[in-house]
């Protein structure tokens, strides 16, 4: 087992990894391949690559001596589409990127440009803006653990039960946004519609109701054998290389390191809810899900608080705020916030004019592939399907 | 964090008020990323994002050498921007900007030895932006298909006219193509 240290980094301690060892970039010649490796294209239809999404692997038996990830099949320039566009028009293009979370999108791009041109946000709007992104954090949490088990074989149920849960959260945004998953919500200085007393009521009855279908998901399935023993050990990532590889999210929390944006930066008005951040010790698979399970509880902490404290009226948009024919002033920015899957950034470069000079995504679940190759080496080929499933990464992100 | 004593170790580095970051030339890229990773005071060891920037060669208006301002070209260039964070330190960020010499054959150092993540950015600023990153272990394109020939994040690209990729062609896009087919012809003639 791979020693992780303690839950924190040491005073004065430095989180490095080592350089690269002859080990992540093995070549082989055809000759060793002739004599006894194996190497098959997983994908990019490969029923558990949640997407056109393709692995190069190379085994030895069933033991996996090399993996080349290799994507870009929905690729699709986004960056460049932006660069086209107005600052407006990019909105809707954001929700595309990772379709599980198109309010966190929304937000990292909204909170970017305000950053840039210097909009203010109306109370009532952050309070709104908080209690979608944590509903958005439920969905996408309680969706990765379905589809993680549905990766282990528990075919169906888990799942079933998750996409049960995620339909009441869609319901309203559907209501509030008049779409289920490309919500186009957010804009520079607010949002699009207020919520509504009966949005607010459903929200509050999710609020209540979601602990009890946590607790009755985790009696079916954290404690059952064959997760278990498919999951701890499994894909370990040390910490050293979590912080150098740039991972970030509920991955690099599972390996023990305490970094959270909404503690870190306190974007938007975090700074007033209180919430722990979950720490795994391991980082197995294991790890991965459960840093998950207990994050989407400090959610449903965090959606409480919000509820209790969002004032009554209020306006949703900053009048002053200019949607049509924002001109920021020559700068840059880079903003990011904590997505569901890890630190969503925008960096954008304004020439004065009407589109953005440069727009660019930080996509965490792209960056968040680069370990891929490091947790599988060595692990057999059954467990690269669960070591994939436990990264959560969805295409329209990683492909742009 | 103490940017005085920062500055003062390298004083090859330019400070950008206008965008809050530090311009580096390319021979020092790595010393200084190295002293930001290992300083007890900074720490920085998380390489958050690194994004290429093009731009194109403009006009710009100096002051001559007998007062008067002169309008004179000032070179395009292509530009890595990286952005660092502490992770243990919980600071930052610090920004590095490193600018090719011209956009014909843009050359940098690659960070990814220092800093895994890296890895698949630079592929894709190699992919997208065609800067070469030396010293990358594993240098192929990441988004675009592998025969795929020019650089489209480029502000001077142009997309081709051939819609092998395309199958119904809008009636501009036919009308763009007939408009280059025309131009082509009016060059040979």
């Amino acid at each position: 087992m791979l020693d992780l240290g303690g839950a924190n980094a040491a005073d004065g301690e430095i989180l490095d990894a080592p350089l690269y060892g002859p080990r992540s970039y093995r070549v082989f010649g055809d000759d060793a391949l002739a004599k006894h490796f194996l190497e098959i294209s997983m994908g990019p239809h490969h029923p558990s690559t949640h997407g056109v999404f393709r692995m190069d692997v190379v085994l030895d038996g069933e033991t996996v001596v090399r993996l080349k990830p290799v994507f870009g099949y929905l690729h699709r320039n986004h960056e460049k589409l932006a660069e086209t566009m107005s600052w407006l028009a990019a909105i809707p293009y954001t929700d595309r990127l990772d379709y599980f979370c198109s309010m966190t999108n929304n937000w990292a791009y909204v909170l970017a440009v305000e950053k840039l041109a210097g909009i203010a946000v109306p109370e009532r709007a952050e309070y709104i803006r908080v209690i979608v992104g944590e509903l958005t954090r439920l969905v996408n949490h309680i969706c990765l653990a379905g589809f993680l088990l549905a990766d282990l074989g528990a075919l169906g149920t888990p799942l079933l039960y998750a996409f049960r849960e995620r339909e009441k959260i869609l319901d309203i945004f559907e209501e509030i946004s008049g779409a289920r998953m490309m919500c186009n919500y957010m804009r520079f200085g607010g949002v699009r519609v207020d919520l509504s007393p009966e949005a607010l009521q459903k929200i509050h009855r999710i609020a209540e109701r979601f602990p009890f279908f946590l607790d009755e998901f985790e009696a079916l399935v954290s404690r059952n054998e064959i997760l278990l023993s498919r999951c701890q050990g499994v894909g370990v990532l040390p910490r050293h290389l979590a912080v150098n590889a740039g991972v970030t999210g509920p991955m690099l929390r599972a390996s023990g390191v305490d970094y959270d944006l909404r503690k870190v930066d306190r974007y938007g008005i975090y700074d007033r809810f209180e919430f722990r951040v979950p720490l795994g010790e391991h980082g197995d698979v294991y790890d991965r899900y459960m840093v998950r399970i207990l994050e989407m509880r400090e959610s449903v902490a965090i959606l409480r608080q919000a509820l209790a404290q969002i004032p009554e009226k209020g306006e949703i948009m900053n009048p002053q705020a200019k949607l049509r024919n924002l001109r920021p002033k020559p700068g840059e920015i880079y903003s990011r916030i904590e997505s569901p899957k890890g630190e969503l950034g925008f960096y954008l470069i304004s020439d004065g004019g009407p589109c953005p000079y440069r727009y660019r995504v930080r996509p965490p679940s792209f960056i968040n592939l680069t370990v891929l190759e490091d947790m599988c080496l060595g692990q057999k080929i059954a467990d690269v399907i669960v070591i994939f499933g436990s990264v959560d990464i969805v295409l329209g992100e990683v492909d742009r | 964090m103490n940017t005085e004593r920062f500055a003062a170790q390298f004083p090859q580095m330019q400070w950008d008020a206008a965008t809050s970051s530090w311009i580096v030339p390319h021979q020092s890229l790595l010393e200084i990323a190295l002293f930001l990773k290992t300083d007890p005071e900074f720490r920085m060891d998380l390489l958050s994002n690194v994004a290429g920037v093009d731009w194109l060669s403009s006009k710009e208006k100096v002051r001559g050498e007998d007062g008067k301002p002169v309008e004179r070209e000032r070179p395009g260039y292509l530009e890595v921007v990286y952005h660092f964070y502490s992770v243990s330190a919980k600071q930052g960020p610090i920004v590095l900007r490193c600018r090719t010499d011209g956009r014909a054959t843009p050359i940098l150092p690659s960070i990814t030895p220092l800093y895994r993540s890296a890895e698949f950015q630079e592929r894709e600023i190699y992919d997208l932006y065609g800067i070469v990153f030396s010293g990358h272990p594993d240098l192929r394109r990441i988004l675009m298909w592998d025969e795929f020939e020019d650089f489209p994040m480029r502000k001077d690209y142009v997309s081709p006219d051939d819609y092998e990729w395309e199958p119904t062609p809008h009636d501009d896009v036919l009308e763009r193509a007939r408009q280059h087919r025309r131009e082509e012809e009016r060059r040979r003639a």
